[in-house]
């Protein structure tokens, strides 16, 4: 896990502007379309909407944490630091939903 | 817990010492206080969520409601300001990773000009996040006008803990930024200092991803 | 009190670090120093905890006695249970992770040393906090896991309550500052050739722990935050009245308060798991099954919590999945325990102190492991939950587990922190009494519990059968008392009469062991380059190692680390003699801490409706906090 040590301190290439634009303009075409669909009442009462709200959030996030976070090029090891305690925390939070009646 | 991580934040014991991984020791340790929040956070979020159509009395955030006095509550939750400050706070993200990578090339061909310059963009940084708060001020304040506080209903206990900690949190980063800013603009940050900015950096996204969850969960699901 | 008694005492302990006084340990950014801090301070607060189980039990020692009014037996009851979880077995393991993981490592110091400094500091403080209110009678009552709504402002309304929550407030942010450390320290200080399965199986099982508080003690600070806003802001969330649920809080406490039971055994297991193959002169049985197994425990320990709910009536899904996942949990326990056997069989045993203690854990926690077992079915823990068999059960594995397995740690580590032998003899009356004390006490209980008494009663009537248990128990206690007496004497007598001890006492194989007894401040003069998990025993006994992997790290990293092969250091120069840079004291993350303990103090005096006041102390704790952050950021480590 840890024999394979980075002896440059910039082996791995952070992004540049050019990809940060694309990143920042797809965060906000699906923010649009997050607040678009909440203004759709057809749509909020079907059973489509929860499910495509997730959906959007769920790609927000990756994107900011693949990208601005860098978590796509930097070491594996951050990658397991940040997505044990995710995981922990969602499988907690859905285990809430359904101990308190909301699942 | 956010001190705490300032503090380990800032301790440089790495320089010209060995380390196994070859790795950032507050790179490191920002990492698993990162891990710690998402633990915070997700028990902030749960509990907003468990007591959600929980509260006795209103306002309430999706729904209208009268008073047994006959008072008419709208449903509360304003969702075009909200949807202006989640964009604020989303530009602010891209303003700090264009921060870093002024630093990290810092007198790099396609860096001398605006790109290069990381005061500019640490200052851009600050400013969206100070204005997020504004837009948050601004939104308690007018909650309260409109009868829901923090006592009111389990709503308003759940709701103003939850987005007053995350809060909190972009009011540390603002600090944090402004910080940055000042010894950039008394020394001048150099490429060295990028690891600095790199981790000041994991933690604004982190205070990001999180508004992205709340906006979703809180504000666009009835 | 006890803390003007830590600086005199532990002075001595490390003659090798040149300056002495109150102020040295003030400013000590050490990790060794830190450790003998948090060593001195949490045995202090286990004579405390011990004194409250002393009264506790003199009450009960018959039916209908006074001794202390039932209000009292509340407070003594809380702040036993608090105290004992918070303030001594998590120090304790505290002490070691400080003295040790560097050591174990082959690394000079922790990866932040002064934020190391402060974590103590904050403990220190966040300890008296607690503690002192109960001179004046207002120590929290609400029991050690403080059910909401009796701890919130309508059932709870005195002060009581006020120094629980918010006490553990700070205590948590010592945890956590401590975890960062720790997980940096262990990932990123390895001398190099120590890989993680190369790592001593202490080390691994902190490396577990801290992760276990990264993620554990976040869910009590928001169940924390809730109560803490009930109770000083008027918010509803556990007002029952306004739609709030009691459950919340229950979940939210036990999804931390379960990992927190494994935060509590597993440095235990991490010291046994040095002594048994020191003793047995034999490598540990099953080194990858028991590092696997403690991921394991830690990790399923996160699926289990609501075992500890059954009686609110979850239903049937939540109660089967939650009892089956306790059962799966008994497994990676249960192979730790045979592990242990399997080390010791076949080998050639010694039976010095720490290796009694250390067998006693196994027989001790066994036990408690199979009441354990028991109420993981929700049938059968309906009859015990509430009960003396609960009681039973915990103190099985946290006094017959936890404590046991400390004590065997400091048996073992006291040559090596001080440079002296323990007494074996009168360490051998120690164990006896505790261990036939323990089990006098405790054995009992499991019987008059499932006679139906209930835990948490201040009195009880004569002729329901459970007079003789109780009378049992109490005995026992005083017997405990005794041994603790007997283990004082040891531990101040043998600092300074003990015999000499070199550097390997014991011929244990880890690299802690290849330096000499007390360490230099410096730790390795230099860092050693480790080719297998038993680097001692590659070189004084290397037919043990025989059957292990060895290999040996690349020569760009040796060189790196200006690495040497693993040698017994024995010269003792100064830090400065051999050009090693040493962090400098600093009295910064005292007064962080202090911030921040005004800071919390704050809102006691908004309870007493002061206010003006109350802001002032908070604003200034804060000014204060922060202030003192700052010049601690920025002001250079070494
Ligand atoms: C000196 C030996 C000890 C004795 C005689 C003792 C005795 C007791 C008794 C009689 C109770 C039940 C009080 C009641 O329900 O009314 C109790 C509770 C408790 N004890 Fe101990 N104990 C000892 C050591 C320890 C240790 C070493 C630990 C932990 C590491 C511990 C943790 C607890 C906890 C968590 C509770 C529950 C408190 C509550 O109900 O809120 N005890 N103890
Ligand atoms: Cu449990």
């Amino acid at each position: 896990m840890s024999t394979d040590r980075v002896h440059a301190d910039h082996v791995h290439e952070h992004p540049t502007w050019k990809q940060y634009k694309w990143v920042a303009l797809w965060l906000f075409i699906i923010t649009v379309a997050e607040v678009w669909a909440y203004y759709i009442p057809a749509l909020v009462n079907s059973k489509a909407f929860v499910p495509s709200i997730l959906l959007m959030m769920v790609v927000k996030f990756t994107i900011v944490v693949m990208f601005y976070m860098h978590l796509k090029y930097d070491h594996h090891l951050f990658r397991k630091l940040f997505t044990g305690p995710l995981t922990i925390a969602g499988i907690t939070l859905v285990a809430f939903l359904f101990l308190f009646g909301k699942l | 817990m956010a001190t705490a991580a300032a503090a380990g934040a800032h301790e440089a014991h790495e320089h010209a010492h060995y380390t196994t991984t070859g790795l950032n020791h507050r790179k490191i340790a920002m990492w698993a206080f990162i891990g710690s929040e998402c633990m915070l956070f997700g028990s902030l979020i749960s509990t907003y969520l468990v007591y959600k159509g929980r509260s006795v009395v209103g306002p309430f955030p999706h729904e209208a409601w009268t008073s047994p006095t006959g008072q008419v509550f709208k449903p509360i939750l304003n969702i075009p300001v909200t949807s202006a400050s989640t964009f604020v706070l989303l530009m602010s993200s891209l303003f700090m990773v264009l921060a870093l990578a002024a630093v990290e090339n810092k007198g790099k061909p396609g860096y001398e000009g605006l790109l290069g310059s990381s005061k500019f963009w640490l200052a851009a940084t600050a400013a969206a996040g100070a204005t997020f708060l504004g837009f948050q001020a601004y939104e308690f304040t007018s909650f309260v006008h409109e009868g829901l506080t923090i006592k009111t209903n389990l709503f308003g206990s759940s709701f103003f803990t939850l987005t007053g900690f995350h809060g909190t949190h972009v009011a540390v980063g603002v600090l944090w930024l402004m910080t940055m800013l000042f010894i950039d603009m008394k020394r001048g940050l150099q490429p060295k200092d990028a690891i600095n900015i790199d981790i000041m950096a994991l933690y604004w996204h982190f205070v990001d991803v999180v508004w992205i969850i709340i906006f979703a969960l809180v504000y666009l699901i009835k | 009190m006890a803390s003007h008694a830590i600086p005199t005492h532990a002075s001595a302990a490390s003659p090798s670090s040149e300056q002495t006084g109150l102020w040295s340990w003030l400013t000590t950014v050490d990790h060794k120093r830190i450790g003998i801090l948090y060593l001195y301070t949490a045995l202090f607060y286990l004579l405390v905890g011990g004194l409250e189980a002393l009264l506790i039990r003199t009450q009960l020692a018959k039916p209908n006695l006074h001794v202390v009014s039932a209000e009292t037996y509340n407070q003594l009851f809380t702040m036993h249970g608090t105290t004992m979880v918070f303030l001594v077995v998590m120090p304790l393991s505290a002490a070691f992770f400080n003295y040790l993981i560097p050591l174990q490592i082959g690394a000079r110091d922790v990866a932040f040393p002064r934020l190391n400094a402060f974590s103590y500091w904050v403990y220190a403080l966040g300890g008296l906090f607690i503690t002192l209110p109960i001179f004046f009678g207002l120590a929290p009552n609400g029991g050690w896991f403080g059910y909401a709504p009796l701890s919130g402002p309508t059932y709870g309304g005195g002060f009581n309550m006020d120094f629980w929550v918010l006490g553990l407030q700070i205590l948590g942010i010592s945890s956590l500052a401590a975890a960062f450390n720790f997980i940096t320290t262990i990932i990123n200080l390895r001398a190099p050739g120590m890989t993680l399965m190369r790592m001593p199986m202490f080390t691994w099982m902190s490396f577990v722990v801290q992760f276990l508080i990264v993620l554990a003690f976040p869910v009590i600070t928001a169940a924390l935050f809730f109560l803490q806003f009930d109770r000083f802001f008027g918010t509803q969330f556990y007002e029952v009245s306004a739609g709030g649920d009691p459950l919340l809080w229950q979940h939210l406490f036990w999804v931390f308060g379960h990992p927190e039971v494994y935060i509590l055994i597993l440095p235990a297991f991490g010291l046994v798991s040095e002594v048994l193959p020191t003793h047995s002169r034999k490598p540990l049985f099953g080194y990858n099954v028991m590092a696997y197994s403690g991921i394991m425990i830690g990790f399923l320990g996160f699926g289990v919590w609501a075992h500890h709910m059954f009686a609110v009536g979850m239903g049937p899904v939540a109660d089967s999945i939650f009892s089956v996942a306790t059962m799966l949990i008994g497994i990676p326990t249960g192979v730790k325990i045979f592990n242990w056997i399997a080390t010791m069989y076949g080998g050639s045993l010694r039976f010095p102190t720490s290796m009694k203690f250390a067998i006693g854990l196994i027989a001790m926690f066994t036990i408690g492991g199979i009441s354990g077992v028991m109420h993981s079915s929700p049938p059968s823990d309906l009859q015990q939950t509430d009960t003396y068999f609960v009681v039973a059960h915990f103190h099985y594995v946290l006094y017959g587990g936890a404590i046991m397995g400390i004590f065997a740690g400091i048996y073992h580590y006291f040559p090596k922190i001080t440079g002296r032998f323990m007494s074996e003899k009168i360490g051998s009356w120690h164990f006896w009494l505790n261990f036939i004390g323990l089990n006098l006490t405790f054995f009992p209980m499991h019987f008059s519990g499932m006679l139906g008494m209930p835990r948490r009663i201040y009195t009880y009537d004569a002729g329901q059968g459970w007079d003789l248990f109780n009378l049992m128990s109490t005995t026992g206690t005083y017997m405990l008392m005794i041994a603790g007496l007997v283990f004082a004497y040891n531990f101040f007598s043998s600092r300074q009469r003990g015999a000499a001890a070199g550097n390997d006492p014991w011929g244990a194989p880890t690299l802690e062991w290849s330096i000499p007894s007390p360490p230099p401040e410096y730790n390795f003069a230099q860092i050693p380059e480790v080719a297998s998990r038993y680097p001692m025993w590659d070189l004084k006994a290397p037919d043990r190692t025989e059957g292990i992997a060895h290999s040996h790290a690349d020569a760009a990293t040796i060189a790196d680390a200006h690495a040497v092969p693993v040698h017994e250091e024995t010269e003792r120069r100064s830090a400065k003699e051999l050009g090693i840079p040493m962090p400098f004291p600093t009295i910064k993350p005292f007064m962080v801490a202090l911030g921040i303990l005004i800071l919390f103090s704050g809102l006691i005096v908004l309870h007493a409706g002061h206010f003006a006041l109350a802001m002032a102390t908070m604003l200034g704790g804060a000014a204060f906090m922060v202030g003192s952050l700052y010049a601690w950021l920025t002001s250079p480590l070494e």
